[in-house]
């Protein structure tokens, strides 16, 4: 932590602390809030224990989703050149800075039982409305530029040279993939991984137009806190403490399995 | 009304010099506002409302903040500058009255009840109530946490049925969306939404929730600046003109 500052001017450490301070402020205004007598109760009621299930469940399938789906686009933007890539790759982010619940308006209007596929799939027997389903494709929609930016970032940070090497070795490019360029990026993976997790965990507006809410189905644990700050106002700041503290968790495993592999 | 605030200002100096009486009486009368925080469901109504009471009471404006009421109770209690509370329902504005926010003790002015709304094709051919309890029929309620979906676990204590709902929404404006994007085949929701949503949903009468009456109670704020003007309003929606906007709108009489 405390490692050289290499000749930063000290006054850039002032406005740092503000802006730190702007952050964990809050976080503490809020655990200070906390009926920590009766948080455990307040934690693991029914609907709070299913809340943090689905949702660490979803979250889970949604980042493996970002991965199958983001760990190619990264590659292909980052390797290739083709004519409106630069347009492809504005289209990747937009989800990034759309508001959460127009991009639940965009995927009813897609998946919904009258949107674009949402025939196609009712004569498959794919019913998504109101299902877990629709609650993981929410999350992989507002996750998935997280994997794609940091991938995509990493791999043009290390170049080709390696690649180009391994290839006039003889080494096919499947292999290259899978032998050179993938281990490579491994933390910019990592950070990917870890980055879409924590926002599909936080992911709330899309998942509440686009899949509703409901106990156990689709109600996440955002979705729930919401609903109990209409009531119960401890509960919800008890649960929003656990989503924080899931959400250190989860950032800090990825910090600490990157440190350990420099 | 910046240029009218404008003219106003220009005015009390000039009348200032010219003629005693005036003064007194542009003294009596500056540009007051008074802010109303209303639920949601008040929106279009209490506009209509506010823009009557304008037209009647000169050097008074009313600006609105629309939310949930217990947001807007939440915000109230945390010292955000409201002169009128009226919310969607009783207990909000009992936690209000117990919280000692409230100036003087609230008025009910209108209710609601529930209705059932289809998209306007009903694919479910949904009739009546009871056919909700069909799993097959996709309906969406409020959570049983805010108003409207209590008043739906109460419609359905009334008629002694249970709806599996596909999902239980935070407000009724959300399950109202699920309707009119043809989501669900059905959904539990007020009155007055029906008839706001025109023939984007068609609404069934429900006779069970005769005895489901959601009231909307109003009353002026303790801290408030504008005591007396926020008394006049309060009074002004219980009154003729308010009670004309709000029948007109579907709501029923308090």
């Amino acid at each position: 932590m405390a490692t050289g500052s290499s000749g930063l001017p000290r006054w850039i450490f002032a406005p740092a602390a503000v802006g730190a301070l702007f952050i964990v402020l809050p976080l503490g205004a809020m655990a200070s809030r906390v009926d920590w007598g009766a948080f455990p109760t307040l934690i693991t009621s029914d609907s709070s224990q299913a809340a943090l299930g689905l949702s660490l469940r979803t979250s889970a399938a949604s980042t493996v989703l970002c991965i199958l789906l983001g760990v190619p686009m990264a590659l292909v933007l980052a390797r290739t050149t083709f004519r409106g890539q630069s347009i492809v790759r504005s289209l990747v982010l937009l989800p990034l800075v759309l508001p959460p619940v127009v991009g639940g308006i965009a995927l009813l209007y897609t998946f919904g039982r009258r949107g674009l596929l949402g025939e196609t799939l009712d004569v498959l027997g794919l019913q998504i409305a109101f299902s877990t389903t629709a609650v993981v494709i929410a999350q992989t929609f507002v996750a998935l530029p997280f994997m794609v930016v940091s991938l995509e970032g990493a791999l043009r940070a290390t170049g080709q040279r390696y690649d180009v090497v391994a290839a006039t070795l003889g080494a096919r490019p499947t292999t290259v993939l899978r032998r050179v360029t993938l281990p490579m990026v491994l933390p910019g993976l990592a950070a990917g991984t870890v980055l879409s997790f924590a926002r599909a965990l936080g992911e709330f507006g899309a998942t509440l137009t686009f899949a509703g809410s409901l106990e156990g189905v689709t109600r996440t644990l955002p979705l729930e806190i919401y609903l109990q700050r209409e009531t119960d106002p401890d509960a919800a700041v008890a649960l929003s403490l656990v989503l924080v503290a899931v959400a250190i968790l989860v950032i800090g495993l990825v910090r600490g399995s990157r440190s350990a592999t420099p | 009304m910046r240029h009218l605030l404008l003219g106003l200002a220009l005015l009390v100096p000039l009348s200032a010099c010219s003629d005693g009486a005036l003064d007194d009486r542009a003294g009596d009368s500056p540009q007051v506002t008074i802010t109303v925080y209303a639920a949601a469901s008040l929106k279009d109504t209490f506009t209509e409302i506010g823009r009557q009471f304008e037209a009647e009471h000169d050097g008074v404006t009313v600006a609105f903040s629309f939310a949930g009421s217990s947001d807007l109770l939440a915000q109230i209690q945390q010292g955000a500058p409201a002169d009128v509370f009226a919310s969607a329902d009783a207990d909000t504005m009992d936690t209000a009255h117990a919280a000692g926010v409230l100036d003087g003790a609230a008025q009910d002015f209108a209710s609601n009840t529930l209705e059932i709304a289809t998209p306007p094709d009903n694919p479910a051919d949904v009739a009546t109530l009871r056919d909700l309890a069909d799993r097959r029929v996709r309906t969406v309620v409020c959570a049983p946490q805010v108003p409207c979906g209590a008043a739906a676990v109460g419609v359905q204590k009334a008629a002694r049925i249970a709806i599996p709902a596909v999902s239980e929404e935070q407000s009724v404006t959300d399950v109202l969306g699920k309707v009119i994007s043809g989501e669900a085949d059905a959904g539990l929701v007020y009155v007055t939404d029906v008839k706001a949503a025109g023939d984007r949903v068609a609404g069934i009468e429900i006779p069970e929730s005769a005895g489901v009456v959601n009231t909307y109670p109003i009353a002026p704020v303790r801290r408030s600046a504008h005591a007396e003007d926020a008394q006049v309003f309060a009074d002004f929606v219980v009154g003729r003109q308010g009670r004309a906007v709000l029948a007109a709108a579907g709501f029923g009489p308090p």
